[in-house]
């Protein structure tokens, strides 16, 4: 194998996830993902503009106006400190996003380099990183986030943390058997012969060839997240009242469900959708890149 | 086979120590000195040295570490903070309602996954294929905690068919006790004949165990529809409708038996999710099994009882793990000789 047929094979990767993308746009169920995350992130980014009440979105309460169902004042009815619901989900949406994308980044941060060490070094480093990434996969994953949130005390930064701690080694495994496909191939083996130092092949020559699964893994994974933040929230281990959490808003509004339905139904249906859309898109990409499944698309 | 066993159950040990080395490093970093937490607020200075000295917690941290480990081996998970009762006596009372759930949950899981799987893969790309695509799909994003109020007001407050929660009614469990046998409400009624207490336990189960199955449910049709996909277009399979075999019998005995293997790893990954999901589920359904158990720890701040859910939770995890990897061994010899 040549240096020229090398290098086609390793920029072939980011290649294919951009020859998929217009694929995924032929799946309707992806597209309808695509539409509900559009409007999730344009609510998140103006959420001041577009929330009818931007005040009760930050926390005011507005006692008059307590417990009112959905009307014309309150398209999907006030909570139990008489704030609009609607304000409520669309500042929620500012927090869901910020913390999921704070998870991943955490996450990537510590799982791709450990992954990259392990795979590029092999031996006693390898071992010594995957059997560690491999005892924390042991546990269950929930179990294990709610454990620390309860020994660091409840705030969304501890809730945040919570969650990354049992996910990074899903990535450091995922980029370690990526670069041991890589690093054997020949521009690899040329960098090292012209004395390039292994720091600078890892980071400037594997790491930029092995980023489209871990750009599909993130997406994928952006839906659980979540829903990981939220559960937390429920439990009152995430986010703290008076910030708008979806979580939290299901969980206030348990005491007066049976009577007073729209406070959890709605903020529970907001969570409900974000996950369905990231999971939709998620489900899309990786159908899309999947050579196995893509010729199905290309049939129709 | 057997150097495949020695292997895995060293692993096991190494994982159980890490784990103790996390729920030690765990409780303590809890803010404030466990012994005064449990004595309370009005304890004297002199009380809490001295228990802080039984508690062995002015020594140096392997040591305490030490007696950790001696306390786990002797089945000692410490004292809850509320009750003042050993954690592990709470975990044995809660655990059978639990577990009564759990495998109801992943019995109805089963019994709905598969078929829909399967008949999923057959019909490829049609409009049954896409719905329980989508079905699979919406279920896997449904928060659990939404899903069961959701189910309360459905079926308790406008259909009135089912009750909202607990698991057997007052009047009813205090009229026809259930006798304790299994703890499992259900069988122990079946095994006495206590068929008005037999009738109320199954109904006051039935949403509860639906809910806590419904992210199962997606996670086992896709997975069974992406193994029959592949196993559909082996050549056997082919050969089979060559032989003239009919497709009911190809796809349910034919295909199925060769794509259960990787099912059955995904059901005991749905066993984990369900260990966590059923926090949720029991917390809204009033259930009183470990969820209730230590969800009620988390509100009061209840470490002790947390850290010991977790310990024991986490043990349970790796063994359900450890015996559906050697019963995959068992079923496919690929895999023990890798």
């Amino acid at each position: 194998m040549d240096i020229v047929s090398d290098n086609h094979r390793s920029s072939s990767n980011n290649r294919d996830l951009f020859r998929g993308l217009h694929l995924i746009f032929k799946n309707p169920l992806t597209t309808l993902g695509m539409g509900i995350l559009f409007i999730l992130m344009v609510a998140a980014l103006f959420a001041p503009y577009l929330a009818p009440y931007p005040d009760q979105g930050r926390g005011l309460s507005n006692l008059r106006q307590r417990l009112e169902p959905p009307g014309a004042d309150h398209l999907l009815g006030t909570d139990n400190l008489g704030r609009d619901i609607l304000s409520r989900i669309i500042f929620g949406a500012r927090i869901s996003l910020q913390a999921s994308v704070a998870v991943i980044l955490f996450v990537v941060i510590i799982g791709v380099p450990l992954g990259l060490v392990a795979g590029y070094f092999g031996g006693k480093i390898d071992d010594l990183i995957m059997r560690f990434a491999d005892m924390i996969l042991a546990f269950p994953s929930y179990l294990l986030a709610i454990a620390i949130v309860a020994s660091l005390g409840p705030s969304l930064l501890n809730a945040l943390i919570a969650i990354t701690v049992p996910w990074w080694p899903w990535y450091t495994r995922l980029m370690r058997s990526q670069v041991i496909s890589l690093k054997e191939l020949q521009f690899v083996e040329s960098a090292r012969a012209i004395g390039v130092s292994h720091w600078r092949i890892m980071f400037r020559h594997i790491l930029p060839n092995c980023l489209s699964p871990i750009i599909v893994q993130a997406t994928m994974d952006m839906g659980y997240i979540i829903l990981a933040i939220a559960s937390l929230g429920f439990l009152g281990l995430g986010t703290q009242p008076p910030t708008a959490d979806w979580g939290v808003m299901v969980s206030n509004g348990r005491e007066f469900f049976m009577t007073q339905w729209w406070i959890s139904t709605f903020s529970g249906a907001a969570i409900f959708l974000t996950v369905l859309a990231f999971n939709l898109v998620g489900d899309g990409i990786r159908e899309a890149l999947d050579p196995k499944i893509r010729w199905r698309f290309q049939k129709n | 086979m057997i150097r495949f066993t020695v292997r895995r159950i060293l692993w096991l040990a190494v994982v159980l120590l890490g784990l103790c080395a996390i729920t030690f490093v765990l409780s303590r970093m809890v803010p404030g000195d466990p012994a005064s937490l449990y004595l309370g607020p009005r304890a004297k200075p002199e009380q809490i040295q001295l228990l802080r000295s039984q508690m062995g917690l002015d020594r140096p941290l392997y040591v305490q570490f030490l007696f950790y480990l001696k306390d786990l081996s002797h089945g000692n998970l410490g004292d809850s903070l509320r009750t003042h009762r050993p954690v592990i006596t709470g975990i044995l009372d809660h655990l059978p309602a639990s577990l009564e759930l759990m495998f109801s949950a992943i019995f109805i899981a089963l019994l709905i996954g598969i078929p829909l799987g399967a008949i999923s893969a057959q019909k490829e790309n049609t409009l049954v294929d896409h719905a329980s695509r989508l079905f699979s799909v919406a279920n896997a994003s449904l928060p659990s905690f939404w899903l069961a109020m959701i189910a309360q007001i459905i079926f308790f407050k406008w259909l009135g068919l089912f009750p909202v929660g607990g698991r057997i009614d007052t009047v009813v469990g205090l009229i026809n006790p259930v006798e304790k046998i299994t703890g499992f409400y259900v069988i122990d009624a079946l095994v006495t004949g206590n068929w008005i207490a037999l009738q109320s336990a199954l109904s006051h189960l039935v949403l509860p165990a639906v809910t806590l199955a419904t992210y199962s449910i997606g996670l086992i049709t896709r997975m069974t529809r992406s193994t029959m996909l592949e196993v559909l277009r082996e050549d056997y399979i082919t050969t089979a409708r060559a032989a003239g075999i009919g497709e009911r019998e190809i796809l349910f005995v034919q295909g199925l038996r060769n794509a259960l293997a990787p099912t059955l790893t995904t059901a005991g990954l749905c066993f984990a999710f369900m260990l966590t999901g059923t926090f949720f589920i029991e917390l809204i359904f009033f259930w009183p099994g470990l969820g209730s158990y230590t969800t009620t720890a988390i509100f009061s701040n209840d470490y002790p009882v947390i850290m010991g859910v977790t310990m024991l939770m986490a043990v349970f995890y790796v063994l359900v793990n450890l015996f559906v990897d050697m019963l995959i061994a068992v079923v496919d010899p690929r895999i023990r000789l890798s």
